[in-house]
Parts: C-alpha cells; structure tokens; sequence
C-alpha cells in the first residue's frame, strides 16, 4: 500500500497536502472500496469548509461513502476531472485523482504516514 | 460480445403490426388538443399479441424467482409466496372496488383493513397501526415525520440529530436525510451490538431518536436493546423500529414490550407478499401511545358498532395531531394488504410461531454447517439470518466470485457486501420456507466452493459458466449508463 511521507492522513482515510492544500482519498480507501464508479464533489470553489465535514461522496460497485474534509479552509478549486473519470481515484489516488484544493487550509486532527500505515494495516482485511 | 438470445421488444417492432384493431369511432373526432403540447413522433413498439406474449414468456425464463429455487438474500426475506394470495386477492369484491366508492359500498374491504390493522397491532405491541406507506422505505420516512412532529408539537425545536447503528439498512439515513436531519453512525461493539459506550456519549438534547434494526443485519439480537431503548427514552429522544427483520420475531418478541415507539412492517418480506417488478411493496407503520395521535389520515375505524345481529359500520378516521396523507388512496390495498391477510389468517398466532422459529433454526442450522469453511466474524447463535466472509487465507477469491459461483450450482447468491461492517460479507437469511434437504445442497455447494477457492480459484473468477451469459461487466455497466436501446446522439459507446 502506497502512503506517501509528505502528506497527513485522516482516521476516515482522506489525505491533505500541506505544501499546496490539496484533499483527497488514499490508496487504502481506493483498495477497500475497490473499482471507482461515480465522484460527486458536495462543495464549490470559493466555498468555506470544516475539517470533519462532507466535501464529497464516492461509489464504487461495492459500497457508496462519504468523504470528509481532512482540513479547514476556502476551497480554490474543485478537481472536474475525476469527476468525469472516478476511476482515477484507482490508478492514482495520491496524483490526478485530488479532489479539492484548499487556499492554504488548516490541518484537522490528523495523523503522519507512519501512524496512518499502522492505522490502516489494524484496519486491513 | 455475448449472443443476444432475445430482443428487445422495440427491435420485435413493425411498422403497421397490431395486437388490437380499435373500431372506428362512433362519436364524432374533434381536433381540439393545443397542437403545441402534440407529439410528432411517439417510438411505441408495434407488435403483435402473439409475439408479446412469446417476448415476455422468454424473457420470464431467463428470470430466477423463489417459484424456481432457493433465494437466500439476506435481510429480504425471500420466503415462498402461497399461492392461496393470488386467488383470494382477486376475489371480484376486492378486485373491482375503487377507492372512491361510497364507503357503505365496500364495507368488506373496509373490515380485512381494520382488522389487519388489529392483527398487526396485536402482532407487534403498538396501539396504532397505519397501513398507508407503499413499502418499507415509505414507511420509514412516515415514522421519522411522526416523530419530527412529536417534537415539534411539543416545542422541542433543538432535536435534529439521529443515531444509526453502523449495520443499519441505508434506507434508514436516507430517510432521515429526506427530513434534513443529522445522521449519526453508532459503531456495533464485537459481540454485533450497539456499542452502549458509543450510544451514551452521543444521548443529549439535540436527539430526535434512534433507528434500530432488532434483530439487526448482522442476524444478531441486540442483547442490550432495553438498555438501548432506555438510554433514547432518557435523553428525551424516540426509538423507531426497522421491522426489516420481523420474521425473527413473531410470536416471541413484541416490539412494542421492548419499548419502541414506532416500527415499519414489510408486508412484502414477513408477510409474504410477493417482492419483485419493483412493487408493490407495502409498509405499514405500527406506533406506541406516544404517537398514536400523530398517524397518517385516513385511518380505518368503527364508525358504528356493531352487535349479535349486524357487523360494525366501518369508515375512515383522522387523529388529532395527524401528519396528514402519506399516498393518494389507502395504501396498497389488493397487492399487499389482501395477501398479507390472507397469510396470517392461513398461519393463525401458533403458526406464526412456528414461522418466527423455523427461520431461526433454518438459519442456525445453516451457519453450523459452514462455520469451519467459512469466517463466521460475529460467531454467536444467530436469528433469521448471519454473515459470513467470502475470503480465504491464501486466494484473491471475494464474496463477489463465491456468489458468481453459486449460480453454477443453480443457486440464487446471497446478499453481498452488506452489511458494510463485515469485510466480503456474504448474508445469507434461508427463511422458513426451505427443508433440509434444501438446506444441506445450499451447504454443500457453500462448502465445495470454499474448497475451489483454495485449489482451482480461477473456477471462481469466471463463474458463472452454466447460465445463459457470463460474468457481467459490473464496473462498465456503472460508468457508462447506457439504460435505452436508442443512443442519444451525444452519446459514444467505447
């Protein structure tokens, strides 16, 4: 399982990119929930969003969930593009597949890679 | 690209082809219809009787039904329907009423809908039943509308959260979702309860109630659940009841002594009539004396009793504090509450006994079987129904290739991934309907696929291989939402 170094990690399996605020799911969640079929992002660009709340809900042939915001802040931009292609979510979950931008953002309570990894692994089926 | 073994019935079409021939009018046509609102084009098949009959006789034997094998869908009850249903739902009386008729003029009707409303509240402990709601989803949203109104009533305007168990239906948000309040997940603890420690700290203020299945999707009966219903009572919060899984229960448990305050009965699922074709479904609502004011209008009742010589005059009746209409008319009336009477006049209160029990012993009796094979996560004596995990130590088989794989031994798969708190679930719910030795080829194919999994997996991966088509492409079917036979111009196919 992929959990790169350079971002946090929520316990609901979202990750947060301080360096440019990007929000998105991880490789675990990706896994779990197994072929992405539908994204629909629940905020707009301009609009202020609460770590903890909504920001989103994906679906997969398995199970739908929601996706919550690892961080605080004004969203600068909302990711189209896995919108119209939530299979990017699988392929690259930590790249192309971010979901929102935050201008700037504060981080929720969140934790390192190395504490996500362990967190996840306990999670693993 | 797999064969197509029959047409769609607007490929059957021709232009000019009749099944009726109308007569020529005997009245005079008149052109009056604004042309405006006029179609120019209406793409209807045109076809003859004979190959509509022989389209849908086709397509009816690519169907797999309870009539044609075992259907253990967990938490949908795929009991046999008797066929007892279908006559006395069509006797004349029942058939061609019209729910605008006078009402001395369907008296009968009147009287099976009063009296099941009696059953049904006899059956589950409550004092007042509706059976207004088109089926259980309805039916939730009625409830949680009674109890948003038991609150609003009272001036309790700061309740806007429900607590949800983490097995729940997801009906149970969505309903609550509907009615604009706050979901709440509460986690289950390891023996598949509700986490009382989790239930506790979210009981405040802000709380309209709880949704509970009992017993929940997991198959398990919540050992704690007056502790449950005391801990909603005591923060000023209603607990409603997803009867979802009442045919656990008949007989033994009302839910209305544990102290629920409103429940929903599937009609379709405890009660044996018929799922399928999307309805109807019907989901009558049954509630305590806290809200017995608040249920839907019209509800049936004596307007004259009756006495040795004459039945009751029966009518309709409004409560006081009515949340109003939940349908058009009365609730699905020939199609669910005829049948559903039918069933429990058949079975009588020992045979419903029996109903409540066999379905357990059936469920146990299969679980038995197959722990060992496989993982049994909340391992305790189940209810109707239990979950067990589609996965093996060793193999990249999941729940989805096992159930595949099941058809091949003429099986309908059981419910799969759901609930979502068990990793592969597999939830299987028997009913009381089968026999053993249904029972034991429904284990034995279990047990010859766990087998397979571990030595030749790829049986799995491309299963099925005996039925008319293959594995479906599930993915593509979800991302390219083609549903019509004709392509919207904007539309390519990849």
């Amino acid at each position: 399982m992929n959990t790169p170094s350079n971002l946090k990690y929520a316990k609901s399996d979202e990750w947060f990119d301080p360096a440019t605020g990007k929000v998105g799911i991880t490789d675990f969640a990706q896994s779990q929930l197994s072929d992405i079929v539908f994204v629909e992002i629940l905020v707009e660009e301009g609009e202020d969003i609460t770590a903890g709340k909504p920001i989103a809900s994906v679906e997969s042939v398995k199970a739908s969930a929601e996706i919550y915001a690892p961080a605080s802040g004004k969203v600068s931009k909302v990711n189209q593009g896995v919108v119209e292609k939530p299979e990017l979510i699988n392929s690259d979950p930590f790249g192309e597949a971010w979901l929102i931008q935050l201008d700037g953002g504060t981080a929720g309570d969140l934790m390192d890679s190395s504490a996500y990894e362990a967190d996840s692994a306990s999670r693993a089926h | 690209m797999a064969t197509i073994i029959e047409p769609t019935i607007f490929e059957l079409s021709s232009a000019g082809r009749r099944g009726v021939r109308m007569p020529a009018s005997d009245v005079p046509v008149v052109d009056s219809l604004p042309q405006h609102l006029l179609r120019s084009e209406l793409p209807l098949p045109e076809i003859a009787e004979v190959d509509v009959v022989r389209h849908y006789v086709n397509l009816s034997k690519l169907n797999y039904s309870v009539d044609s094998g075992f259907y253990p869908l967990g938490s949908c009850t795929m009991k046999y329907n008797p066929k007892i249903n279908e006559d006395t739902c069509r006797y004349p009386g029942f058939l061609f009423s019209h729910p605008l008729q006078p009402i001395e003029t369907v008296q009968g009707n009147l009287a099976l809908m009063y009296e099941l409303q009696e059953w049904l509240k006899e059956i589950s402990g409550f004092a007042g039943v509706t059976l207004q709601p088109a089926a259980g989803a309805h039916g939730e949203y009625t409830g949680v509308l009674m109890m948003a109104a038991y609150h609003k009533l009272r001036g309790d305007s700061k309740r806007i959260k429900m607590l949800i168990p983490d097995a729940a239906h997801g009906t149970n948000p969505a309903s609550v979702g509907m009615m604009g309040m706050q979901v709440v997940t509460i986690p289950s603890d390891d023996r598949g309860n509700v986490d009382l420690k989790a239930l506790e700290a979210a009981c405040d203020d802000t709380v309209v109630g709880m949704m509970l299945t009992n017993p929940n999707t997991l198959g398990m009966f919540d050992e704690n659940v007056e502790k449950v219903i005391s801990l909603i009572h005591g923060c000023g919060g209603l607990m409603y009841g997803d009867g979802a899984n009442l045919n656990a229960l008949l007989g033994i448990v009302r839910p209305g002594d544990l102290g629920f305050d409103v429940m929903h009965f599937n009609l379709h699922k405890t009660f044996s009539v018929p799922h399928g074709g999307g309805g109807p479904g019907c989901g009558p609502v049954g509630v305590s004396k806290t809200l017995l004011d608040f249920l839907p209008t019209p509800l049936v009742g004596i307007l004259e009793e009756g006495n040795d010589e004459e039945a009751p005059f029966y009518g309709f009746v409004t409560p006081p504090n009515s949340i109003g209409r939940m349908k058009a008319f009365h609730g699905h009336f020939g199609g669910g509450m005829v049948r559903a009477y039918t069933y429990i006049a058949m079975h009588g209160p020992d045979g419903l006994k029996d109903i409540a029990q066999y379905a357990v012993l059936n469920a146990n009796y299969l679980q038995a079987k197959v722990r060992g094979h496989y993982k049994i996560p909340f391992d305790r004596i189940c209810m109707h129904e239990f979950v067990a995990e589609g996965r093996f130590e060793g193999s990249d088989v999941r729940a989805l290739d096992v159930s595949k794989r099941l058809m091949d031994y003429g099986f309908h798969p059981p419910t799969n991934y759901f609930p979502l708190i068990v990793p592969e679930a597999l939830m299987i719910e028997p009913t009381e309907t089968e026999n053993k030795d249904t029972l034991d080829k429904f284990a034995d194919a279990l047990i010859k696929i766990a087998e397979e999994a571990k030595t030749q997996p790829e049986l799995l991966h491309n299963a099925p291989s005996t039925t008319k088509f293959g594995r479906m492409d599930e993915v593509k079917a979800a991302r390219e939402l083609v549903l019509c036979c004709w392509l919207p111009e904007n539309v390519e196919l990849n």
